[in-house]
């Protein structure tokens, strides 16, 4: 069998995974595993997002928590301020809060979108070892600003009292919120598809690969790189908005370095630059969560060790090892 | 604002540098040497700094506890660069990133485990609790000046190693050509292993002088390892002139930042107001002027272009 029509069955069975474990938890009445199967959707998201930048750019981010946190806290005023009744500001117009899931996306992609545009084009003026520092800089950059800029709860965070509305549906019943998240998933997992075989995408591939090259044949690498990296940031931010509204909780940890070491590690652990290796990564990071967490209350000790093992003995990831390729790309 | 305040505030930002030297450092000469980014040099500061707060409690010796930290955290240097970093030195920076990441998950729960969640405690030794007297009528906790000292008596100390000593030029051929340097006889695994233990012990005693001012915690070196990333992006990888300007320009930015731009707000808008823009502001202040260096000269201050 050829190793791309396996790494496609593996895609499909990951997918319907994901979708009948939830359904089924519907049928038996079990609610929490189907919040599990949301979380999935949502970490496998922000994994997507990442990948865009990782796995067809190059870039190692380590500042993807930025994003994460800025579409958290982008639902998360909103949210607070249409608790309040409070416009966020009237001069020069008036903007008011909002308890509308599909505004609320727009305004968490936007302002994801500005940040990673920002955080990019200084970042990408660096390579290398460099570019990994300066994105870990820039995102416990944001992370004390939410601490210490207390109009929206500091170091405690934002509460979001009643889930946020998507017209037509019934946020609160758990399944309806997965479906929600599953579609988004699989709209951005098609995006990134349509990416990785357009010219755009191509092109991006073979700057990772040899930047002298593409610039030879007249192409601009800085500006590619600056535009997946958006995208990037983007989809990572939507992925927030969403986590915001599972947890109906905002805090400044969304922010934290660790977030963005978990991102990468969904990434990594299911096989950098595989379509949905960060959906296989995000739902063996939440397994492991769930079950290593039940055995002992120390179980990143167990997550530290299987990373070892990844990184040092099976290049590709999990969609790696099973499609038998190996690494995505070397 | 008076001026002795306002010199005080100097001195404590040039505590705070020559802390992130001690870690700097180490990150750089690392780099520099090994081509590798270590994200788990945070977690040997940890380990110094509960190393000594272990030894401090059972001996009441301020002197031996730093030993201590010097020694667990290069001990546990040696270890780590034996049993994974060496594995390292080939790969990309990707599996450096994530391999070292492990390492902190591990290093981070492995001390919850040892230690317990709680904060440890560690005094500063009895006869360094005094306040000194500085020329200009400064009353100056005597410990931060001595912080202050043994910084920038490390700092000489390791240029004179790095630019007089045998070992020191083994070091800096290792970073222009490591294939020659092995074909001329030197064991270039053992020099690895040295560079990364002495970095290793650096962090430790960074982290047991610090942890007297502070708590010490679990997570309390990925902070400042941060800061030490940025320290390197400003004075430039690989470069020691350049981590010790980075860290006493970064130390001196966050202090004066927190001290001078509250103040500075405070001049054209109510007190209070003042008080919370400026101080969210000041928490930016490093980064800003990270992005000032990126956009100025990318490869930091003192960087080669490559």
């Amino acid at each position: 069998m050829k190793k791309s029509t396996r790494e496609l069955i593996i895609n499909l069975i990951a997918l319907s995974g994901l979708l009948i474990v939830p359904l089924w938890a519907q049928v038996t009445d079990n609610p929490f595993t189907i919040t599990l199967a949301t979380k999935v959707a949502i970490f496998a998201l922000a994994g997507v997002g990442l990948n865009i930048a990782l796995g067809l750019g190059g870039l190692v981010s380590l500042g993807h928590a930025a994003f994460f946190g800025i579409g958290g806290y982008a639902v998360g005023i909103l949210a607070s301020h249409a608790q309040t009744y409070e416009p966020l500001m009237e001069w020069p117009f008036l903007i008011e809060g909002t308890k509308l899931m599909p505004i609320m996306w727009v305004v968490a992609l936007v302002t994801s979108a500005l940040a990673a545009l920002v955080i990019g084009a200084l970042s990408l003026r660096t390579s290398g070892i460099y570019f990994i520092m300066v994105t870990l800089a820039f995102g416990q950059m944001f992370y004390y600003f939410t601490i210490s800029w207390p109009a929206y709860g500091g170091e405690d965070g934002l509460s979001i009292y009643v889930r946020n509305s998507f017209p037509g549906l019934n946020t609160l019943v758990p399944l309806q919120f997965f479906g929600i998240c599953f579609v988004l998933l699989i709209i951005c997992l098609f995006i990134n598809w349509r990416i990785i075989h357009s010219t755009f995408g191509l092109a991006l591939n073979a700057a990772r690969q040899s930047q002298e090259r593409v610039e030879t044949v007249g192409l601009n690498p800085f500006r590619m790189r600056l535009i997946a990296f958006t995208i990037s940031g983007a989809i990572t931010g939507l992925a927030g908005a969403l986590f915001a509204d599972l947890n109906r909780f905002v805090s400044p940890a969304m922010f934290s370095w660790q977030t963005s070491g978990e991102i990468l590690v969904f990434v990594i652990l299911g096989g950098v630059s595989y379509l949905c290796g960060p959906l296989v990564g995000a739902a063996v990071f939440i397994l492991l969560e769930h079950y290593l967490g039940g055995l002992s209350e120390y179980w990143h000790i167990y997550l530290g060790a299987l990373l070892l093992v990844v990184v040092l003995f099976a290049k590709g990831g999990i969609i790696g090892a099973l499609s038998g390729k190996g690494a995505a790309h070397g | 604002m008076t001026i002795t305040l306002f010199l005080e505030q100097i001195l404590n930002g040039l505590q705070f540098g020559v802390m992130l030297f001690l870690m700097a450092s180490g990150l750089t000469l690392v780099f520099g040497v090994m081509g590798l980014i270590n994200l788990a040099h945070g977690s040997l500061f940890m380990v110094g700094a509960f190393a000594a707060a272990t030894i401090s409690a059972w001996t009441g010796s301020f002197i031996l506890a730093l030993a201590a930290a010097l020694a667990a955290a290069a001990i546990a240097g040696v270890f780590m660069e034996i049993l994974v970093i060496r594995r390292l030195y080939g790969r990309d920076h990707l599996d450096q990133v994530l391999a070292t990441f492990a390492l902190i998950l591990i290093f981070s729960e492995g001390t919850r485990w040892i230690f317990g969640s709680f904060p440890l405690y560690l005094d500063t030794p009895q006869w360094l609790s005094e306040p000194v007297s500085l020329p200009g009528g400064i009353l100056y906790p005597s410990y931060r000046l001595a912080i202050i000292i043994i910084g920038l008596v490390i700092a000489a100390g390791l240029f004179v190693f790095i630019s007089r000593t045998r070992l020191g030029i083994r070091i800096r051929a290792g970073e222009n050509d490591r294939e020659m340097i092995a074909a001329l006889g030197v064991d270039i695994s053992r020099l690895y292993t040295f560079v990364f233990a002495l970095g290793a012990g650096l962090a430790g005693l960074a982290g047991a002088l610090i942890g007297a001012i502070q708590s010490v915690q679990v997570g309390m070196g990925e902070p400042v390892l941060i800061l030490a990333f940025v320290v390197i992006v400003i004075g430039g990888i690989g470069s020691i002139k350049g981590a010790l300007i980075g860290s006493i320009l970064v130390g001196l930015t966050d202090t004066l930042g927190r001290f001078l731009l509250p103040i500075a707000f405070g001049s054209f808008m109510e007190s209070s107001s003042a008080t919370l823009i400026g101080s969210a502001i000041s928490s930016m202040a490093i980064y800003l002027l990270m992005a000032v260096i990126l956009l100025v000269r990318p490869q930091g201050l003192f960087g080669s272009a490559s």
